[in-house]
C-alpha cells in the first residue's frame, strides 16, 4: 500500500462488497425475513460507504450516502417505520448510490441533479427534519483563528485536571508536553491540594498548573491542545493581548463544538450502544485475508505441473522391476493423494460464491419490469453455490441477457398474462446449485414459452435453416442459439438486437459449459447453464487410438462395451448406428475424425465408450483401448493456436507427450452436421478456452 | 522501542489508510476488523494506543471501549475514536465509555499522527 490509487482500489472493493450486502440485506427486509440485525446492517453498509468516499473527497457521493444514512438512522431507531414503500425507496436509493459510486470510480461524469429527486425523497422519507437531514455532511470544521495575527502571544492558562481525566486515560504530563509544541512553557505547578501520603487516592486528581506558553500559533492551537481534555478539567486560557471581555472563555465553547451535546459525565455503561452480533450477511466471523488472484493462479499453475511431474515419476517407476519399485511407487501414490488435497483446496481458495454476480440481479428485473411495464418477481435459489472466480466474473453478461431475453420475450404483459389465467406478476426463477462435478445455473420464467411456430418461420425466411427441413422440437428451440437470429419485429433497447442469444452461447462455451433451452408453450422456458467447476483440472479417460492418445472427460463418459456385430447397423447419410438395450447410439470413429493411420476400424475389436452430454445426447466413441483414468491439467489450444472441432484443450501425458482432451458435445455437432445451416466456426468453439494462467 | 497502536475498524479502507499513514510515522501497527476481534487480540497483547471505529458488526466501538476499561492493563491505555461530523451523540456515548480522544473521519493524515503522538505517552 504506498499510493493513494491503491487505497482507492481497496476502497472500490469495499464499496461493492458493501453493495452486495446492502442489496443482501435490503432483500430481507422486502421478503420480511429481517432482524434486529438488518437494519443496523445496512446503515452499517452505507454509513462505510461515506466514511471512505470522505477520505478521498467523493462529495458528491458523500453528500447523497448521507442524506441515505440520515433515513437509516432514524429506521433503525424505529423513528420511521418499515413499509413496502420505504424499503422500494432504499432499493432505489442503493441503485443510486451504486450509480454515483460506480462514475466515482470510473471518473464518469453523471448529470448533475441526477441524485436529486431521489435525495429528496429520502429526505421526505426522514421528516424533512430529522436530525441533520438538511444539512449536508459537513466538510473541515470552519478555519481556526484564520485572521489572527503571526506576532507571538502569550497565553496564560489554568489547568487543573479532575478523576475523569484519569479514566479516559488522558495524561497531563502529555498535554503539558504538547503545548511544548507550540512555544517557550514556563509550568507552575500548585500542591495546595495534594493531601498526606496516608490520605491519598492514587486515582484522585490533586494537582494544578498554571502554564504560560508564549506561541506565535493562534489562539485555536492553545486550545486544540486541551481539545481530549477540556470537559474533564477546569481550564481557563487567558491571552495577554486579548481584550478584558475575551477572558476566562471556556474552551469549548468554540461554534463547531456548541452544536455537540455535551458528553454525559463517566457514569454506569448506557448499554444501548452495545449491539453484540451485529453484522453484515456474510461469514464476518471467519478470518479472512485478501490475496491477488495472480497470486493464486501462480499457484494453481504450479500445482498443475506438480501434477504432471508426478505421473511422469509414475511413468518411470512402471519401468523398474517390481521388488525395487514398490516402495517408490507407494510414495508416489501418497504423493498423488496430497496433491489432489492441494489441488481442491487451492481450488476452493479461488471459489467464491454466485451471490456476488446474482445480488446485481434483481435490481436488473426490477428496472427492466418498469421499462417494458411488466411485473416480475425474481426468486433467487443456491446464491450460495461456489464455483471459480473467474467463471464468476463471466457469469454477469450471459445472465444478464437471459434475465432480459426472459423478460422481454418471456414474462407477458399483466393483462395478456390475466387473460391467460395467470397471476398478473410474472415469475422468474435464477437458481444455482451443483450437480455432478459441475454446476448448473437455471433461470425459468413462467412467461409464454417459445413460439416455436414463429421461430421456424424466422428462421427459414434468414435462410438458417433450409426450407422444408425436418427439425424436432428441440432443435427448433435452439435455433434462438444461432447468430443473427432475432425474433423481436421491432428491435427494442432491451433485447432483440439480435447479438443476444447467440453471444450468451459463445460466452458459456468459452467458459467451457454449456446452454440448453427447455421451453413450452405458453407456460415458460427454461434456460440451464452447465458450468465445470474449475478451468483448470479434468479427470479423465486416457485412450488410444493407433500410436495417438486422447483424453475423455471422465464427467461424460457412462460406460465401455465391446459390442457384438450384430449390434452395429449402418444408417444411410448417418454413419453407424449401436443397438444397446433398445436404443440406438450413433458412433463416431476417432480414428476417422483425426485421420489417425494404424487403428483399430472394427468396433467391436476395439471399445466403445458412450458418452453424454448435457441434455443427455449419448454417442459411442469408437477406441482401440481404454489406457486409464487420469487427473490432467487443461492446457489451452486456442490461446497458442486456433480452436479445432471437436477438442477443447490439451494436456501433457506423464511421458511427456501432448494429448487432446475431446470436447464431447461438439464431437456429437460435428458427428449430426444437421439440416440446418449452422456456422461451423461458432459450433466449435473450444471447451476450454483460457484456463488461468494456462499456457 | 516504536510505539504499538491497535487500530480497529470494520472498513478495510479506513484500517489501511490509518495504518499506512501511521507506519510511515515510525508506529508500530496491528489491525483487527471489528471490536470482537480487536479485544481477543488485546487479550493476548499490550498496545499503547488503541484506535477504534464506531459502527461496527459484532462490538462496536462503545463496547470494546468500555470492555478495556473494565480490564487492569487497558485502564490507563489512550484510546482514539473514530467519529463522523455527523454523529455527536456516538462521540458522546464514546467519551462515557473513556475514550481518551477522537479523529474524525475523513481525517488530514498529519492530524492523525499529531492526535497518536499527543496522546501516547
Amino acid at each position: 500500500m504506498t499510493s493513494v490509487d491503491d487505497f482507492k482500489k481497496t476502497y472500490f472493493e469495499e464499496c461493492a462488497e458493501l453493495l452486495d450486502a446492502l442489496y443482501a440485506q435490503l432483500t430481507n427486509l422486502a421478503e420480511q425475513r429481517a432482524d434486529d440485525e438488518t437494519m443496523h446492517a445496512i446503515f452499517r453498509a452505507v454509513h462505510s460507504i461515506k466514511g471512505g468516499g470522505g477520505a478521498f473527497g467523493f462529495d458528491r457521493l458523500v453528500a447523497f450516502a448521507h442524506v441515505f444514512e440520515t433515513l437509516l438512522d432514524l429506521m433503525r431507531d424505529g423513528r420511521v417505520a418499515v413499509t413496502p414503500e420505504i424499503t422500494a425507496l432504499l432499493q432505489r436509493a442503493t441503485d443510486t448510490l451504486s450509480d454515483i459510486i460506480d462514475a466515482a470510480r470510473t471518473g464518469r461524469e453523471i448529470a448533475s441533479g441526477f441524485e436529486d429527486e431521489l435525495a429528496a425523497a429520502l429526505r421526505e422519507a426522514a421528516g424533512g427534519a430529522g436530525p441533520g437531514a438538511a444539512q449536508p455532511a459537513p466538510q473541515q470544521p470552519a478555519a481556526e483563528g484564520g485572521g489572527e495575527p503571526a506576532v507571538p502571544h502569550r497565553y496564560r492558562i489554568r489547568f487543573s485536571p479532575r478523576m475523569e481525566m484519569f479514566q479516559r486515560a488522558n495524561e497531563p504530563l502529555l498535554v503539558i508536553r504538547d503545548l511544548k509544541r507550540l512555544g517557550k512553557v514556563t509550568v507552575e505547578a500548585d500542591l495546595s491540594r495534594l493531601p498526606d501520603l496516608a490520605a491519598l487516592e492514587p486515582e484522585q486528581a490533586y494537582l494544578a498548573w498554571t502554564l504560560e506558553v508564549e506561541t506565535k500559533e493562534a489562539r485555536a492551537a492553545v486550545e486544540e491542545v486541551f481539545e481530549f481534555v477540556n470537559d474533564d478539567c477546569e481550564l481557563t486560557i487567558e491571552a495577554e493581548t486579548e481584550v478584558p471581555a475575551a477572558r476566562r472563555t471556556p474552551v469549548g465553547d468554540r461554534p463547531a463544538e456548541r452544536a455537540a451535546p455535551q458528553p454525559p459525565k463517566a457514569g454506569p455503561p448506557s448499554g444501548s450502544a452495545s449491539k453484540p452480533g451485529a453484522r453484515l450477511e456474510g461469514p464476518a466471523a471467519v478470518q479472512s485475508i485478501r490475496v491477488d488472484v495472480d497470486k493464486v493462479d501462480r499457484v494453481v499453475n504450479l500445482v498443475g505441473e506438480l501434477v504432471i511431474n508426478q505421473s511422469m515419476l509414475m511413468q518411470f517407476s512402471r519401468d523398474l522391476p517390481i521388488d525395487t519399485a514398490s516402495a517408490l511407487i507407494n510414495g508416489i501414490e501418497t504423493l498423488s493423494q496430497n496433491l489432489r488435497e492441494l489441488q481442491e483446496s487451492i481450488m476452493a481458495m479461488r471459489a467464491q460464491p454466485v451471490k456476488s454476480v446474482f445480488m446485481r440481479m434483481p435490481r436488473l428485473v426490477r428496472e427492466l419490469a418498469g421499462q417494458l411495464g411488466k411485473e416480475a418477481h425474481l426468486v433467487i435459489t443456491g446464491e450460495a453455490t461456489e464455483i471459480d472466480k473467474t467463471v464468476i466474473e463471466q457469469l454477469a453478461d450471459p445472465l444478464t441477457h437471459l434475465l432480459r431475453n426472459a423478460l422481454d420475450h418471456g414474462i407477458e404483459s399483466p393483462e395478456e398474462r390475466q387473460a391467460r389465467g395467470k397471476p398478473p406478476k410474472g415469475t422468474i426463477h435464477l437458481g444455482a446449485e451443483h450437480r455432478s462435478g459441475r454446476i448448473v445455473i437455471e433461470i425459468a420464467d413462467d412467461g409464454r414459452g417459445i413460439d416455436r411456430e414463429r421461430v421456424l418461420a424466422k428462421a427459414q425466411s434468414r435462410g438458417l435453416v433450409a426450407p422444408g427441413a425436418a427439425l424436432s422440437d428441440e432443435e427448433i428451440d435452439n435455433l434462438i442459439f444461432v447468430p443473427g437470429f432475432s425474433t423481436a419485429d421491432n428491435v427494442s433497447n432491451i433485447s432483440g438486437r439480435g447479438v443476444g442469444m447467440d453471444v450468451v452461447k459463445r460466452n458459456v462455451q468459452a467458459l467451457g459449459g454449456r446452454v440448453a433451452v427447455e421451453s413450452s408453450a405458453g407456460s415458460g422456458s427454461r434456460f440451464i447453464l452447465s458450468l465445470p467447476l474449475t478451468l483448470a483440472v479434468l479427470d479423465g479417460m486416457v485412450v488410444a487410438v493407433g500410436k495417438e492418445t486422447y483424453i475423455l472427460p471422465l464427467t461424460n463418459i457412462v460406460e465401455s462395451l465391446r459390442p457384438k456385430p450384430a449390434d452395429i447397423h449402418p444408417v444411410v447419410d448417418r454413419g453407424d448406428v449401436l443397438a444397446i438395450r433398445g436404443a440406438y447410439v450413433p458412433l463416431v470413429y476417432l480414428h476417422r475424425c483425426f485421420a489417425v493411420p494404424d487403428a483399430m476400424t472394427d468396433p467391436c475389436l476395439g471399445i466403445v465408450v458412450i458418452v453424454e452430454s448435457e441434455g443427455g445426447k449419448r454417442i459411442g466413441i469408437v477406441v482401440d483401448q481404454l489406457l486409464g483414468q487420469q487427473q490432467v491439467v487443461v492446457k489451452s489450444i486456442e490461446a497458442n493456436y486456433d480452436s479445432i472441432d471437436g477438442v477443447g484443450g490439451a494436456t501433457i501425458l506423464g511421458n511427456g507427450r501432448v494429448a487432446l482432451i475431446l470436447d464431447i458435445a461438439r464431437l456429437r455437432d460435428a458427428q449430426r452436421q444437421p439440416a440446418s445451416r449452422r456456422s461451423p466456426r461458432s459450433d466449435t468453439q473450444a471447451f476450454i478456452s483460457s484456463s488461468p494462467g494456462m499456457q | 522501542m516504536p510505539k504499538h497502536v491497535m487500530a480497529v475498524d470494520d472498513s478495510k479502507t479506513m484500517r489501511d489508510m490509518v495504518s499506512f499513514t501511521l507506519r510511515n510515522a515510525g508506529f508500530q501497527v496491528t489491525e483487527a476488523e471489528d471490536g470482537q476481534k480487536a479485544l481477543t487480540a488485546l487479550r493476548s497483547m499490550q498496545v499503547d494506543l488503541v484506535i477504534t471505529d464506531l459502527n461496527m458488526p459484532n462490538m462496536d466501538g462503545v463496547s470494546l471501549i468500555r470492555n478495556l476499561r473494565a480490564d487492569p492493563r487497558y485502564r490507563a491505555v489512550p484510546i482514539l475514536m473514530l467519529t463522523t461530523e455527523s454523529d455527536p451523540s456516538k462521540k458522546a456515548e464514546g467519551r462515557a465509555a473513556g475514550a481518551t480522544g477522537w479523529i474524525v473521519k475523513p481525517f488530514d493524515p498529519e492530524k492523525l499522527v499529531d492526535v497518536a503522538s499527543r496522546v501516547c505517552a
